[in-house]
Parts: C-alpha cells; sequence; structure tokens
C-alpha cells in the first residue's frame, strides 16, 4: 500500500517537473535548473556524511574540479558537453578515490578539518594552473542550444537536460543505497566494528563512497559550468562547501529525497532573506536555518516520512 | 480516455507558450524608470557594498527633487556577494523578471564577466561598470558594455610616461598581484615603456591575494638594486609594503596605484611619515585631503551623505565614487529626454561631450563615443607631502597618447 501509494507520488512529482518548462519563464526555469544542479550535489555528499557518516567540508572542491573539467574541455577541445560530464565524473569518482584511502586514518572532525583544507585550497590551486584554468579571469562558456532540431530555448532544454541527469543519478542511487551495499555502508556508519566483523570491507567501502560522492559532486559542478556558461575561482570558494553541507542537513541526513529538499533551501532561502531585508540577509538566513533546524530536526524528509507515518497510523486506527 | 485529455492538455499548454514579447522601452513607464544593479553586500568584497548603497540614496535625492524628466528612477539593487554564479541569478532575474531598462554600475570583474555575454546578447546597457579592468572598452565585440573610472593599463602608462621623461636611468622594480588585476597593471607599464622596458625594469615580484605578507619580496626588490617601486598592490599589502620599505631603509621613487590611494585606510595604517614621498595618479578629489574643504562639490557631497546616507563613512572614498557615477547616470538619462528605449539609453551613455562632475579633479573631463567606451582617461600625478596628495604636473590623457 505505502510503495504504490510511493510511486503515485514520484510519478506526480516527475510530472510535475516535466512540465515546468511550460509554465514558467526562462528566468524561474534557470532557478529550477539550480536546484537541479545542487540537489545532484547534495545527494553525493549525503552519500558521504548521511548514509556513511563521514564529514566533508570540502565538496565545493569537487564540484569545482568537475567545472573545470567540463569548461577546460570544451574551451580547448571542443567536446561536446554531454561528453565532458562523463569525463567530470569520472575524474571525480577517481580523485575523490584517491582522496578517501588517506581520509581513512581520518575520523569526524579531523576528516572535516582535512577536507575544510581541500575547499581553502582549491580557488588559489585554480590561480596557480593560469595557463588551463584562465586564472581568476575564468573561462567564458556558451550555452548550448537544444538538439535535434527541437523547439526549445536554451534554458528549457539545459533544464530538461539537468533533470534527465538527476532521474538517472538518482536512480542509480536509490538502487546502490537500498541494497547490499547499502546496508555495508550504513553498517560502517553505525558500528565500523561490528561491520568489520560482518566481513564488510570498511577501508575499501569508505573509500568507494568517497569516490561515488566525489563522481555526483563532480557532474553536478559540471553541469552547473553549462548552466551558468562562466567558471572562476570566485564562485568556487569555502562558504560553496559549508552551503552544500547546510543543504544536506536541512534537506534530511540520509534520505534521497532530502537532497531535493535542501536544494530548493540553498537557492530560493537566501533570496527570501534578501527580500525581506536588504540590511541583514544573512541574520534572516541565519533565523531560517535555525528555524528549520527546531520545527525539523531531521531535516524536511524526516519531517515528511514522520507526518506520513502518522497519517498512516490515523488511517489504520480509523479502519479499525 | 483520461490519458488522452491529459495530452490534449499539454499540448495546449504547448501551443500557448509564446516567447515573452517585450515592450519597446522595458522598465520604463510615465512616471518611472527601472535600473538594476548588482554589489556585493555580503561575502568576501562587502566593503565595497557601501557603493551601492550609495548610489541608492542619490536616486532617493535624486527622486524627492522630482526625478529625471518627470519620472523616478527606480533603483533595483541585489546582493551577489561578489560570486559570479549568484551574478548570473541576480542580473537574469533584473532583465527577465523585474525588466529593467539598464544595468548600471554591477560591481566586480569576476562577476561582470559573467554575464558580459549575457547583457550583450540580450541587449541590455550595461553601463558604467565598477571594475578597472581594461576589457571593458570594447564596443566592437561588446557594444552595450561601457566602463567607467580610468582602466588600469591607462593608468600604469601614464607612470611610465612620468618616469621615462623624469628617471632616464630608471631601475624598476615591480610588486603586482599575481591576477589580472595586477597583469593589467604591469601590461599598462610595460606597453608605455616600450623598448625601454627591458632595460629598465630589472626586477618583477608577485604576490597572491591569500598571502600573509610580503615582506620578503620588498627585500628582494631592494636587493635589485631598484631606484624606482611600482607597486601594484590592494590596501592590505600597500600598508605593508610601505612600512617594510621603510623599516629597511628602502628609498626608492615609490609609485603606488590608485588602488590603494585611500589615506584612511592605506597611509595612516602604514605611518604618515612612512608614506611621505610616494605618488599616485588621481581622477577623484580625495575626499579626506583638506584642500577640498570649501570645495563647492566636496561640502554638496559631505550634504547629501548627511542626509540621504548618514550611516556611510566621510571618510570612504567609495562613497565619492558611487555620488560621482550615480550623477553620470542621471546625466545619460537627462539626455534622453523622453526615448527611454534601451538604444537610446545607449546612445546617449556614448555620447557624453566634456561633461565635468563637481568630485572629479578640476578640469578631467568624461567623453564618450561609439568607439569609445572608456569615460575617465584623464589622471594627474599626486605626491603625498605627509599630510595629503598634493596634485602636480599636467593633467594625463591615455586617449591622446
Amino acid at each position: 500500500m505505502m510503495a504504490r501509494a510511493r510511486i503515485v507520488g514520484l510519478v506526480a512529482v516527475l510530472v510535475v517537473a516535466l512540465a515546468l518548462p511550460f509554465f514558467l519563464s526562462n528566468f524561474r526555469l534557470f532557478q529550477f535548473t539550480q536546484v537541479g544542479v545542487y540537489a545532484i550535489a547534495l545527494l553525493g555528499l549525503n552519500m558521504l556524511t548521511g548514509y556513511n557518516g563521514q564529514i566533508s567540508l570540502g565538496h565545493g572542491a569537487f564540484y569545482a574540479l568537475g567545472a573545470y573539467t567540463t569548461a577546460i574541455m570544451i574551451d580547448r577541445w571542443s567536446v561536446p558537453y554531454p561528453l565532458t560530464i562523463v569525463a567530470a565524473g569520472v575524474l571525480c569518482l577517481v580523485a575523490g578515490f584517491l582522496f578517501g584511502i588517506p581520509a581513512l586514518r581520518l575520523e569526524g572532525l579531523y576528516l572535516a578539518l582535512a577536507t575544510f583544507a581541500l575547499a581553502l585550497a582549491i580557488p588559489q590551486i585554480l590561480k596557480y594552473f593560469e595557463h588551463w584554468t584562465g586564472g581568476s579571469q575564468g573561462i567564458v562558456l556558451s550555452k548550448p542550444n537544444a538538439p535535434w532540431g527541437l523547439k526549445l530555448s536554451p534554458d528549457q532544454w539545459l533544464y530538461v537536460f539537468t533533470l534527465a541527469v538527476l532521474v538517472v543519478l538518482f536512480v542509480l542511487a536509490r538502487n546502490l543505497l537500498a541494497g547490499r551495499t547499502g546496508r555495508a555502508v550504513v553498517a560502517i556508519r553505525d558500528n565500523p566494528i561490528a561491520a568489520q566483523a560482518m566481513g564488510v570491507n570498511t577501508a575499501l567501502y569508505k573509500s568507494l563512497t568517497f569516490g561515488v560522492s566525489a563522481a555526483y559532486t563532480g557532474v553536478a559542478g559540471a553541469l552547473s559550468a553549462i548552466v551558468i556558461a562562466f567558471v572562476a575561482p570566485d564562485a568556487f570558494n569555502v562558504f560553496l562547501s559549508i552551503t552544500f553541507l547546510t543543504g544536506i542537513v536541512i534537506g534530511g541526513l540520509a534520505s534521497i529525497s532530502g537532497a531535493i529538499f535542501g536544494a530548493l533551501f540553498i537557492q530560493f532561502v537566501p533570496n527570501w532573506a534578501q527580500d525581506i531585508s536588504k540590511a541583514a540577509p544573512w541574520a534572516i538566513y541565519g533565523i531560517f536555518l535555525i528555524g528549520f533546524m527546531y520545527v525539523m530536526p531531521f531535516g524536511i524528509a524526516g519531517a515528511l516520512r514522520r507526518l506520513a507515518a502518522r497519517a498512516a497510523r490515523r488511517g489504520t486506527v480509523a479502519r479499525a | 480516455m483520461l490519458r488522452r485529455t491529459v495530452l490534449s492538455a499539454l499540448l495546449a499548454v504547448l501551443a500557448l507558450v509564446v516567447p515573452a514579447t517585450a515592450a519597446d522601452t522595458p522598465g520604463v513607464t510615465a512616471t518611472e524608470i527601472k535600473i538594476g544593479n548588482t554589489n556585493p553586500y555580503s561575502g568576501p568584497a562587502s566593503a565595497y557594498g557601501t557603493i551601492g548603497k550609495t548610489l541608492a540614496a542619490y536616486f532617493k535625492k535624486v527622486n524627492d527633487e522630482g526625478g529625471v524628466n518627470g519620472r523616478k528612477i527606480n533603483f533595483v539593487s541585489y546582493d551577489d556577494a561578489y560570486s559570479p554564479p549568484k551574478a548570473v541569478e541576480m542580473v537574469r532575474k533584473l532583465v527577465e523578471q523585474d525588466q529593467v531598462a539598464a544595468l548600471f554600475q554591477t560591481l566586480g570583474t569576476p562577476t561582470n564577466t559573467a554575464i558580459h555575454k549575457y547583457v550583450n546578447q540580450q541587449k541590455v546597457p550595461h553601463l558604467f561598470v565598477a571594475t578597472g579592468a581594461t576589457k571593458w572598452n570594447d564596443p566592437k565585440n561588446f557594444p552595450w558594455t561601457m566602463g567607467w573610472q580610468p582602466n588600469y593599463q591607462t593608468e600604469a602608462r601614464i607612470y611610465a610616461q612620468y618616469i621615462m621623461k623624469n628617471f632616464p636611468d630608471a631601475k624598476i622594480g615591480i610588486l603586482y598581484q599575481n591576477d589580472d588585476y595586477g597583469k593589467d597593471y604591469r601590461k599598462g607599464l610595460h606597453d608605455g615603456l616600450g623598448d625601454a622596458a627591458k632595460k629598465l625594469i630589472v626586477m618583477e615580484q608577485t604576490y597572491e591575494v591569500t598571502d600573509p605578507t610580503i615582506d620578503s619580496q620588498i627585500v628582494n626588490l631592494k636587493n635589485s638594486g631598484a631606484n624606482v617601486f611600482f607597486n601594484v598592490t590592494i590596501p592590505k599589502f600597500a600598508v605593508q609594503a610601505i612600512k617594510k620599505a621603510h623599516d629597511i631603509g628602502w628609498k626608492p621613487a615609490h609609485f603606488l596605484n590608485n588602488v590603494s590611494s585611500s589615506l584612511a585606510t592605506v597611509l595612516k595604517p602604514a605611518g604618515l611619515d612612512a608614506s611621505k614621498g610616494l605618488i599616485t595618479a588621481l581622477y577623484m578629489k580625495e575626499i579626506t585631503d583638506p584642500q577640498w574643504k570649501n570645495d563647492k562639490g566636496f561640502q554638496d557631497w559631505v550634504a547629501f551623505m548627511k542626509k540621504y546616507y548618514p550611516e556611510g563613512a566621510l571618510d570612504d572614498q567609495g562613497n565619492a565614487f558611487g555620488y560621482t557615477v550615480a550623477q553620470a547616470m542621471v546625466q545619460v538619462l537627462k539626455q534622453c529626454g523622453n526615448d527611454l528605449s534601451r538604444e537610446n539609453i545607449l546612445k546617449q551613455a556614448q555620447s557624453l561631450k566634456n561633461v565635468e562632475f563637481p568630485l572629479l579633479l578640476p578640469g578631467i573631463k568624461v567623453n564618450t563615443s561609439p568607439t569609445d567606451h572608456a569615460p575617465i582617461e584623464q589622471e594627474q600625478l599626486a605626491k603625498f607631502d605627509g599630510e595629503r596628495w598634493a596634485t602636480f604636473g599636467e593633467l594625463y590623457d591615455a586617449a591622446k597618447k
């Protein structure tokens, strides 16, 4: 019963998402495309932090790596943009996996600090390799037009394209996390010693989770480069990594749908805060944050799950 | 059946989707004209946010006095936190949703680079951008974008001219920030020196904006035997450089870029004694300079600040900068008369002829044309006498060469 309700819900969400391009202005669509991009990045971080219990304050670095991979490939070698996204994902997978190996020795807050260093370093590293990255000038790209003669504006096309990538990656993530691998990943978070005793190769799983997580965030970064049509080091400062962490906590840790709620939050709430008060938008944002954490301690996804559970219980009681 | 209904409904919606038809004069009504802007009110560059606040305050003053040609200026300014993606989003909001007539004084080199192509595709006037990079003066490729202040290369060429004339046996040491801002200055100096550059420049040192100190660079420059120091640093490092050079007893002819010419944020912290003899190029009246105390333009500005922006600092040159560039925008709108189409706004912005503004140095005239998108190209050298910048010599005009 629950399962069917869930599928119906999912289909409804997808239909609404697909209908958006026909109702919204190009600007609004652009904003929702950014939501999709953020959602992919948040899902990546959530796998690592929410499911596997490794805190990263440096996912902005992988986002940047993905963005620059795409930008450089398009700018230098005129590679078709869908291919560059795959390349960005693979590169970040490898980078994340490699970073995950030394990170194995670091637990909790120590890992958070190590990744934080990554976030701090990335803007400077990008400026250093100026020959490739264009330094602080960045790289300007062109927005792709819709292929196959589709009558869509570039914004509409990018929205649909991002949505497609998002759906594929979310289905993959769900399959990965719902099965044997997912159980191992969660077991490591909950009790690493017990997990090891059960025969889970903790070292391998932790590094792999880091890799996959980085790959998701890298793909998101690659998409962002195409959507914004510009990359520059100033876009990938420490604050971006913190924003991602905010997003997964607000959206709901260890929840797939939480990534979408978190993405909506980090995209729209700062804008609302600015509309409410020009003088102190970040104070308003802070109030929103505290409010959300107070009312929904398990994030938006957690709160919805609770509501649904309560409704289901009431339903059974009523029927009985 | 249901499916078919849904499908046909969807198709009907599809058919209804027509590209939003823009009015002839977006952002303009009988009583109002909408001007868009982004500024870093938060984030790493938030010190510049005061410029945006001054702009808003100045337009309020104009509106209180009846507006321009009977229309009030509706100044819409958003925070981009100096982040290029945020700037893209906010500028798209301004253009597509708020339907502003023109963009004005969007601040920052990376942020303006991110929107450069977009605004030109959309054919929205992108006027008097708040950055000194040289690329905004490129009317051939980006006809809708226009700079404002003398760009970095212009300024550096002026120093080069002066050095060639007065220090024929100069040994020049350069310290510059390793990014486009620093390199613009460097290029300007090299271009200005021409063939002599190879002979005259004895050492070039760089630093990263994130470096904690530049002490070792200063020591290296001293040891190179340089007797002319071209100091291309932002305020934080300018303070360090002036102090360090003074401490180690290095006394070159010290050229300090205009970016760091502020008395309050650079020279005072560095020490007025250590700052004695510095040379810079100015185009605006330094508001902390007592010589302007009785100047009408300065007094008007103070009165404006007290009434419309009382929380703004009276020793922050950014507030004088915003005041002046807002006056230029009002001048453009005045010239537009009743035709506030985007085409005409651009056309009038390109038709500024010998306009003077009260806080520019006496004699500096703003000129633009369809092939000249660099409004201010004149500067005057000034030497710090321990109290104030004393201007000397003639006005240099980079456009004349």
